[in-house]
């Protein structure tokens, strides 16, 4: 045996302790890094949706006064609708040209070189359709000069917000430096404005050549129309099955059974999902495509999940003296239940399925399945019909405008994240208050 | 009378059933309610149950049996020299189903009257032109024996609504009278009620077990179909992945499971050592205050939804990396690329790891630390050879759901992946997974007759299979290895 004779003091570090301090450190750098970056991915997937997306939420206007000329809108003066409505967005176009000429005449505005026909172009394709359904909505202005506020084209957009510059205008064929400078020029004589973009969230898909005028108000509503199908199916039925597998479901294969496929669906891929619905709801029960209703049953399948495991906790939350207390004064199982349990479970419900549906309002994949990535023109009628009708969704618009060439819909589709995800934070932050408040230890 | 008055009034009279019953029940114990078996309201629920559930179901079936009977009917009026070329008696049908739904827009439009119908013929009337006023286009012309079929049809159907009112309804005042005379003071109706209530729960419970059997029957069946059109030796071995819309395509599964595959395993790569090391620091290391702020705000990541993360891989993350590693370094042209998939994929499942491995990691008992501690053990020995091998189960559970999870996402590598379906292994280049062929192969105009369609029905459930397996083992590795510190 040999003696162990310490050849140093333990209150001097030796080269074993210095090795394993050190590894210590490494150990927990380790650990500091691995957050350090998570952190920085939040924050640079968050700075890049908000850096691309909040100018979509200013837009450039130009107003400018045009002459309604009865002679190009209403040819025999007779002021018939029927007569003016024959008048399509083309004939309205040479008005707005006619009204940028007499801008451009002006020598404070005047720019070499900058044909009337360029300058058209200036503005977007949406100004002669907003100006026909002004007129047709006051046929009785014709004759007079009146203001409009005109969309400016997605290029000028641009170039307010940093995406177009002289540079690149000389090589875009949709753009030209002269264009650039006559815009600079009404902006400065104060007809050129950039303003918040209402717009954005309440008008129509628009197609591929007129970005500025795309908007998440069809998206929107479909979105809504979906969350409320998947409210008032994905609850009740979750609540139902949950009630009977937590209170009533004695122990045997089939309890199990469905044990075990709720664990399942709650993991199966949502694409998944998506065949489920086109190969069920639309091919063999003939629903329509792209509608809400289609959209809200898939979303209710993949919810039911979430709902079910959220309300089975609270269930199980509740002690059991309170159904104890029930039964003993006489209450039947159902009534300690539903008279007392589940009020309880309640908060605890709601969470969930606000969470549930926070869950189901993000998800893309299976709409892609069941057609909602079509280009939807028309706001769904209201419900219940409406959910029959051709509607888009939030999540698919965004994936829908990355899929165009324009750049400006890439900001777009920025935007509608930046849309998307306040409607998350509210949903969930509404269910964090109601967890707060709510919530009781029992 | 359409199918939606016949229920409106069913319910009615289970309502007005409702309040009949109650006051009866009342008035059967001369208004001292000590004297009835159940609450009054629950005699009132048991009338109503008994009005309105058979009589709503009889409905619902009729609905359900009605166009089958008729249609089955009405086909023998078509002749086979009726059926054109490359047409068959299915699209014959349907459009018989167009034309007498167009009849009944034209006469509520008041294009037609019913008499007119009854006489219509070719000869006399554009029945085409009619219900192109009324806003139904018929795309052939339609044959005599199309029109009568569709009278038929028309009127057939109205006769059955007919029927199906009255019946509805006798079945609905039937059971109206037969609860009623049932409803006397030792009659049981709480129980009846509830027995409704919890078949009611039941049913709800069987919506899991009918999605799951969905899935599967909707996947296995149109695999059978595509097998059929596709040899599946071919579909699992074939090495390329070419549709052609014209024919004659490559459909091998192989490219893009390898993709997936690359994908994924990048993804991992990223996201488990980060999300380890984040709960081993919170779980071990961190201040309350640090884990109070980064618990939440890993959580954000877990919250966001795949097309946020999509969005990122497309706009910035994918032209950053060709800009500095794929253009410099010659690798790649292009900013989708399975380095981009994975790398925003990673981001997505580190609260993924973190979280589950974070259950895991506080699951160990504090004892054993504590026994660690007192051996002279320091922090970071303690985790490597005490809590990390008594929660390596739960963590490789935990890795394993993350990969089922990263083989079936889809948005992500929609947008940052790419479309080619490659077999290489320079991850700067754009490939391929099962989730987007599935995608491009169902979007757009489908025609569910070709192989190319088809296939993506072969590819989901692959994915299924694939997803179901890993969730399956990872359950298993957990209940199996699991150590038990009671």
């Amino acid at each position: 045996m040999t003696d162990v004779t310490p050849t140093t003091s333990i209150l001097t570090v030796d080269d074993r302790t210095r090795r394993r301090n050190v590894a210590e450190k490494r150990f927990r750098t380790y650990g500091v890094i691995a957050i350090t970056l998570a952190m920085l991915a939040l924050v640079g997937l968050m700075t890049s949706i908000f850096s691309g997306g909040l100018p979509a939420f200013k837009q450039t206007f130009i107003t400018l006064d045009v002459y309604l000329d009865p002679a190009k809108l209403d040819k025999d003066g007779s002021s018939d609708l029927e007569k003016i409505r024959k008048v399509s967005t083309f004939g309205y176009a040479p008005l707005i040209k006619k009204a940028l000429e007499e801008q451009l005449a002006k020598p404070e505005l005047a720019v070499e070189g900058l044909k009337s026909k360029d300058a058209a172009k200036m503005i977007s394709k949406e100004g002669a359709a907003e100006m026909r359904r002004f007129v047709l909505a006051n046929p009785d202005m014709i004759g007079e000069t009146v203001s409009f506020k005109f969309l400016a084209s997605g290029r000028i957009d641009g170039y307010y917000k940093g995406r177009v510059t002289m540079q690149s205008a000389e090589r875009d064929k949709n753009v030209s430096p002269q264009q650039l400078q006559f815009a600079d020029k009404l902006k400065d004589a104060g007809l050129l404005k950039t303003s918040f973009n209402w717009g954005f969230l309440t008008r129509a898909d628009a197609s591929e050549n007129r970005p500025e005028a795309a908007g998440l108000g069809v998206a929107i509503l479909g979105s809504v129309y979906m969350m409320v199908i998947v409210l008032f199916l994905a609850l009740p039925i979750g609540v139902a099955a949950s009630i009977y597998l937590e209170e009533f479901a004695p122990k045997n294969w089939f309890t199990d059974l469905v044990e075990v496929n709720i664990s399942n669906l709650a993991a199966v891929p949502s694409i998944v999902f998506g065949i489920l619905g086109l190969a069920i709801f639309i091919n063999f029960a003939g629903l329509p495509q792209s509608a809400p209703i289609v959209g809200g049953l898939v979303l209710t399948l993949m919810t039911l999940p979430t709902i079910i495991i959220a309300t089975r906790a609270s269930l199980k939350a509740v002690p059991p003296s309170i159904r104890d207390a029930a039964l003993g004064v006489g209450a039947s199982k159902m009534q300690a239940v539903f008279h007392h349990v589940l009020p309880l479970a309640a908060p605890g419900i709601l969470t969930g399925t606000i969470i549930g549906l926070a869950q189901a309002l993000g998800e893309t994949a299976p709409l892609l399945l069941i057609g909602m990535v079509a280009f939807v023109r028309e706001y769904p009628s209201a419900p219940p019909e409406g959910f029959f009708d051709p509607a888009a969704a939030l999540p698919v618009q965004v994936y829908n405008w990355t899929q165009r060439a324009d750049p400006a819909f890439v900001e777009r589709a920025s935007g509608a994240i930046i849309v998307l995800l306040v409607f998350l934070l509210l949903m969930n932050t509404i269910a964090i208050i109601l967890r707060r408040r709510f919530e009781r230890r029992w | 009378m359409s199918a939606g008055l016949v229920i409106l009034a069913v319910i009615a009279i289970a309502i007005v059933g409702f309040f009949v019953g109650r006051s009866r029940a009342l008035n059967s114990a001369g208004g001292d309610i000590r004297q009835l078996h159940s609450l009054p309201g629950y005699y009132g629920q048991a009338v109503f149950l008994f009005s309105a559930v058979p009589a709503l179901l009889v409905t619902a079936v009729w609905l359900i049996l009605q166009p089958m009977m008729i249609e089955n009917r009405i086909s023998d009026m078509i002749l086979p020299t009726d059926i054109a070329e490359g047409s068959s008696l299915e699209l014959i049908m349907a459009d018989v189903r167009r034309i007498s739904s167009g009849l009944d827009t034209a006469v509520v439009a008041g294009a037609l009257s019913e008499p007119e119908i009854e006489t219509l013929n070719l000869d006399n009337t554009d029945v085409r032109g009619v219900l192109a006023g009324v806003g139904v286009a018929v795309a052939s012309d339609i044959k005599p024996n199309v029109l009568d079929a569709s009278v038929a049809y028309r009127a057939k159907t109205a006769a059955a609504r007919g029927y199906m009112a009255v019946v509805s309804i006798a079945i609905a005042l039937v059971g109206f009278a037969v609860a009623l005379s049932l409803t006397k003071p030792d009659y049981r109706a709480r129980n009846v009620s509830e027995a409704a209530i919890k078949s009611l729960l039941v049913l709800s419970s069987f919506v899991a077990i009918l999605t799951t059997i969905g899935i599967i029957a909707s996947l296995i069946f149109e695999t059978s179909n595509f097998f059929r059109m596709y040899p599946a030796k071919d579909f699992f071995f074939n090495l390329t992945w070419n549709p052609q819309f014209t024919g004659g395509s490559d459909l091998g599964i192989i490219p893009l499971l390898w993709g997936t595959l690359y994908v994924s395993f990048v993804a991992l790569v990223f996201a488990v050592p980060i999300g380890l090391f984040v709960a081993i620091y919170l779980s071990e290391y961190a201040s309350s205050k640090v884990r109070s702020i980064v618990k939440p705000a890993v959580e954000v990541l877990a919250g966001i939804p795949t097309i946020v993360y999509g969005l990122f891989a497309l706009i910035t993350v994918g032209p950053l990396l060709r800009d500095y590693f794929a253009q410099p370094l010659g690798l790649g042209q292009s900013s989708s690329s399975v380095l981009t998939a994975g790398l925003v994929m990673g981001i997505m499942l580190i609260p993924f790891v973190s979280s589950l491995s974070d259950d895991v990691i506080n699951a160990v008992p504090q004892s054993m630390r504590d026994g660690s501690y007192g051996l002279g053990a320091t922090q970071s020995e303690t985790v490597k050879q005490v809590i990390l091998p008594a929660a390596l189960p739960g963590i490789v559970g935990a890795i394993i759901l993350a990969a089922s999870r990263a083989i079936g996402e889809t948005m992500i590598v929609v947008m940052g992946a790419g479309a080619a379906a490659k077999l290489s292994l320079n991850p700067l280049e754009a490939m391929t997974t099962i989730t987007v062929k599935i995608v491009s192969q169902l979007t757009g105009d489908t025609e569910f007759a070709s192989p190319e369609t088809l296939v993506a029905f072969a590819l989901g459930l692959s994915l299924f299979v694939i997803t179901l397996g890993l969730n399956v083992l990872a359950l298993y590795i957990v209940r199996k290895y699991r150590e038990q510190y009671e």
